[in-house]
């Protein structure tokens, strides 16, 4: 580890000062994952900004009926929080699929949005990676690869999103508050992640210097029946190899309302947007929750050795929207 | 022996327990020495070539770096027996993360950052890190780990294979595995004058001090290393590694006790693995079940520097009756690192092969699996045609039957699901063989009434620093708490490693017999003893490492039942269940721990544990333990582990078998054996992780490994 300044802000406005004026800086939340990839030397920030102990540790409800989680709750007390449980419980179980105990109630909501990818050849410095060392190659895509990307790959780079938190943020049609030298701006969070592209070190829209503030859930879709699940290769402690975050909304016999969104198929979390389309108007019937999982997984491009994983979402799917609608309901 | 009735088998607490949990326990690498200072291994980028040229300005320069350590001008080394520990001797390299340089800095901090500024320049050559069976450089070794020969056969069991009335040909496949003790590999070195003292994380100090008196050859009394507490090891710190020479190396070089502490990221490539074996098994037997042949082949890889051969087809020459047979080893060497022990060699990936092979023919042969195991039951060791010391593998079968429930089985495949998931059960055998070695110890009496143990045993967690002191207190007739004990110092009285689960019979054979020479002596002492006490020696060359006429092995059972998520292809094990014969039991507690222990290890084995080689860097990509998946709690919900009670005469003065490794011995095949109850298909690859049984359960593909690749 290279010696590092560190700050700690006292306020939003005082930690993009911070930023501003200590270049080569990170931000630093729960730390459970940038300061391991400090001690990777993957991240050599020249300073840490300490946002942890912003006055953003609260989930509030808003007048208009949404909820929103500031950026400092820790991801244990995001899960427990009894509205979330009670309106979004995909959330709360997106949460808890997570990473330990310990490491839950250290993270942040923001830092978890922002954790780097569990990439294998990202977190070694002696291993080719575009996302790590651009131009360098990608050392997955011939290698070790079992646990990649399906959908939405580049040449340059094959990784996959680790949280499973914002996998039932995209399906949830989540905001993303951020704060940044241009003052706030909202991002929902299917879009904050990127696809690779040509540009894999870039995993986020995030701008230079902004800081994640808050997550907004919407009121429409609070109380809808909601569901996370997530195959791993332990019971816990384990990255997802392929997991699922569906809302559902049935009304009169046809789906008035969709979210699902596929963890560990990408470099972010996967808005199933055409799957939700077929839905949308249809009977909810097994066939049907079929249709749309195939539909949505006939782009997906395997690599040597996770093919496994298109049968895998497609059944996790299947499954999911089959619990959310059971066959009395349709 | 004198018996107290209460301290040996009796379930004492670890003497160190509260060390441990309060941090006050101090490790090898929280030796504070004045001066102490801090190493950082550079390790190679390529997989296979040399050296051309370490360039160490930039290193040198930054604050707090004291030296640069290369084969350009380390100490040069006597040579080594075991050629992992030639480190920075010459500009090879033999695999991928060999240590080429090593930075000592004042700090950890400054050590780490020195070894990052660190630029090495390669030779490379080509690499071939990849095993198959049909690799051109296979040979059959003379002999496989632990003296076993590579080659035994009895009768014809080809042409008695091809005669058989059933047949079961198969192939199965064991990964790479790596052992990942808690504590990672360390140590701090001093000289004192021309003395070296060292702190290392070891299963044997007294192994580390004659090899390190070699290596700068010194005489062994001018060498002292200490392994007071060790976090763990499964094999991996039963011989010397890296870090304690190293740090002996660099404090001779900087004149500061130095303390090398590896990174969890470097020990995939420098403390051992378990090397990868594929198996090919052949069985034949009658229409009941009797064996009439038995085959079975292991190829298994080693590195280009020191031949390891995993001697996994040597429990077939142990477990059952088959007038003919073959067993046969062949290894191919590679571009990889070495490997080495990890818990139960041979036994825990042949066993697999084995109870795996005895599950497919009972499916075959359309025979209950437990009862198939009890018609092969041998009257001598198959191999050796010794008789047994003591054998009651049929009763652990038996019991552990009885406690599970087993007779409620319907033995369809695929007969129970509930929901979405199908559910099974499973039976495989375990057995680990008897291994005992001399060691001395001294037991002294003082005249306050207590009494001290001293012997260079080593508890790496094992509870061995409470069970020695149950023997000692049982064979003086005294309570438990007059009874203190050194250990882990190789100032001590000599003994072996704590490995190949000797340690209990080695050691605690020398404290009886010091202890009885001792209650002896008390015994025929009148009047006040003197003001320095009583003291016994004991030295247990010639009997402890005598040869028996018998076979003398541990033997059990286990019985697993799982889920498998046919939506998902998770593998979920709901129980655990295990009964030994393993000899006497000398305290239920630790023992229990050492047998689930080995349980959920070989519960790992089966399902979450594998290494992953890369063949275009020669790298394990598993570095760290959220990648290589050793079990969960959660993984681990019901697991239970019963002994019966067996007398042996013809083991120890204590009557005790070694109980660390048979645990994981069988388990990964009771495991498997359930997912084909559970499934109706046969997988033949370790780990059983959710990408191999959803595509098995889909059948996307075949499950079955090619014999190749």
């Amino acid at each position: 580890m290279k010696p590092y300044a560190y700050a700690r802000a006292g306020s939003v406005e005082e930690a993009a000062e911070l930023y501003a004026a200590h270049p080569g800086a990170r931000y630093l939340g729960g730390g459970t994952n940038l300061v391991d990839l400090m001690k990777l030397g993957v991240e050599e920030p020249a300073a840490l900004v300490d946002v942890s102990r912003l006055p953003l540790d609260t989930v509030d409800e808003l007048p208009d009926g949404s909820l929103r989680i500031g950026a400092t709750v820790r991801n244990s007390d995001l899960a427990a929080h009894p509205t979330v449980r009670d309106r979004y419980p995909a959330l709360s179980q997106a949460v808890l699929a997570g990473a330990s105990g310990q490491l839950r109630n250290a993270a942040t909501t923001g830092g978890n949005l922002l954790q780097r990818t569990r990439c294998p050849y990202f977190q070694d410095t002696d291993e080719p990676c575009n996302k790590r060392a651009p131009g360098s190659g990608c050392g997955a895509r011939d290698g070790v690869h079992r646990d990649h990307a399906v959908l939405g790959h580049s040449p340059q780079c094959i990784a996959t999103h680790p949280s499973d938190m914002a996998v039932a943020l995209a399906a949830l049609d989540a905001d993303v508050e951020l704060y940044g030298a241009d003052g706030p701006r909202i991002v929902p969070v299917a879009e904050f992640h990127r696809l690779p592209g040509d540009h894999p070190e870039q995993d986020t829209v995030i701008r230079p210097g902004e800081l994640i503030t808050g997550v907004l859930l919407p009121a429409a879709g609070a109380g809808l029946p909601s569901l996370y699940r997530k195959a791993r290769d332990r019971a816990s402690y384990a990255f997802a190899l392929a997991s699922v975050a569906a809302v559902i909304g049935v009304e009169g016999g046809v789906v008035r309302h969709a979210g699902i969104a596929f963890g560990g198929l990408a470099h972010r979390p996967w808005r199933a947007r055409q799957a939700e389309q077929a839905l949308l108007g249809a009977a909810p019937t097994t066939a049907a929750f079929e249709r749309a999982a195939d539909l949505e997984l006939a782009a997906a491009e395997p690599l040597r050795d996770n093919a496994y994983k298109i049968r895998l979402a497609r059944n996790l799917a299947v499954d999911v929207l089959e619990r959310l609608v059971p066959p009395a309901a349709t | 022996m004198a018996d107290t009735g209460t301290t040996l088998g009796a379930p004492a607490e670890r003497r160190e327990g509260r060390d441990k949990v309060t941090g006050s326990a101090r490790y090898a690498a929280e030796q504070t020495d004045a001066g102490r200072v801090h190493a950082w291994p550079v390790v190679a980028g390529i997989a296979h070539g040399t050296v051309r040229a370490v360039h160490t300005g930039a290193a040198l320069a930054l604050p707090g770096v004291l030296t640069v350590l290369s084969h350009d001008n380390a100490p040069r080394l006597a040579p080594a027996d075991d050629a992992t520990l030639a480190v920075l001797q010459s500009p090879r390299v033999p695999h991928r993360g060999w240590i080429v340089a090593l930075v000592v800095a004042e700090t950890l901090e400054e050590a780490r950052a020195g070894a990052a500024a660190v630029r090495v320049d390669y030779d490379a050559v080509p690499h071939d890190v990849t095993l198959t069976d049909d690799h051109p450089d296979a040979y059959t070794p003379e002999q496989a780990n632990g003296g076993s020969p590579a080659h035994r056969e009895q009768g014809d069991p080809e042409a008695a294979f091809a005669d058989a009335e059933v047949r079961v040909d198969t192939h199965y496949r064991v990964p790479p595995l790596h052992n990942h003790p808690m504590e990672p590999h360390a140590a701090t070195a001093r000289w004192d004058g021309g003395r070296l003292v060292a702190h290392d994380s070891s299963q044997g100090a007294t192994t580390v001090r004659t090899v390190l008196a070699s290596l700068f050859r010194l005489a062994e009394d001018d060498v002292t290393v200490i392994s007071e507490h060790v976090g763990g090891g499964f094999g991996s710190k039963g011989t010397p590694r890296p870090p304690v020479v190293l740090a002996a190396m660099a404090a001779r070089e900087t004149g500061r006790p130095v303390t090398v502490a590896l990174p969890r990221r470097f020990m995939a490539a420098l403390v051992g693995h378990r090397a990868p074996t594929l198996h090919r098994f052949r069985l034949g037997a009658t229409a009941d079940g009797t064996l009439t042949s038995s085959l079975h082949e292991v190829t298994t890889h080693t590195s280009r520097i020191k031949e390891f051969v995993e001697q996994a087809a040597v429990p077939s020459r142990v477990m059952y009756a088959a007038p003919h047979r073959l067993s046969s080893h062949q290894v191919v060497p590679l571009d990889v690192p070495s490997p080495s022990w990890m818990r139960a060699p041979g036994e825990a990936p042949g066993m697999y092969a084995v109870e795996s092979a005895m599950d497919e023919l009972a499916v075959e042969a359309g025979l209950d699996p437990v009862e198939l195991r009890v018609t092969n039951e041998p009257d001598t060791e198959p191999d050796s045609g010794k008789p047994f010391s003591s054998r009651h593998l049929v009763e652990c079968l038996r019991e552990g039957a009885r406690r599970f429930d087993w007779a409620r089985r319907d033995p369809r495949p695929r007969s129970r699901a509930e929901g979405p998931l199908l559910v099974g059960t499973g039976v495989a055998a375990a057995t680990y063989p008897v291994m005992i070695n001399p060691a001395q110890a001294t037991a002294h009496g003082t005249p306050d009434g207590r009494f001290v143990v001293r012997i260079n045993a080593t508890d790496i967690g094992t509870g061995a620093r409470t069970v020695l002191a149950q023997i000692a207190a049982h064979t003086l007739g005294v309570p438990l708490d007059r009874v203190h004990v050194d250990m882990g110092d190789s100032d001590l009285p000599p003994a072996p490693l704590a490995g190949g689960s000797s340690g209990t019979a080695s050691w605690g054979w020398a404290v009886h017999d010091a202890c009885t020479r001792l209650a002896a002596r008390l015994a025929g002492h009148t009047g006040p003893l003197p003001d320095d006490g009583l003291r016994t020696h004991a030295d247990t060359t010639g009997s402890a490492d005598a040869d028996s006429p018998y076979a003398r092995h541990a033997f059990g059972a286990h019985f697993a039942e799982v889920t498998v998520d046919t939506v998902s292809g998770e593998v979920r094990v709901r129980r655990l269940l295990g009964v030994y014969a393993a000899g006497r039991i000398l305290n239920a507690r630790t023992a229990r721990s050492q047998f689930i222990g080995g349980m959920t290890m070989g519960l790992g084995m089966a399902l979450t544990e594998g290494s992953t080689m890369d063949g275009a860097s020669g790298a394990f990509v598993e570095s760290d333990l959220a990648a290589y998946h050793v079990p969960a709690h959660a993984d681990v919900p019901d697991i239970e582990a019963h002994w019966i009670d067996e007398e042996d005469p013809h083991l120890n003065p204590m009557g005790s078998k070694g109980i660390g490794e048979i645990g994981i011995v069988g388990t990964a095949a009771a495991i498997g054996n359930a997912v084909h109850h559970a499934t109706g298909v046969r997988y033949r690859e370790l780990p059983l992780s959710p990408d191999k049984v959803l595509t098995g359960l889909t059948g996307l593909t075949p499950p079955i490994p090619t014999p190749t690749g």
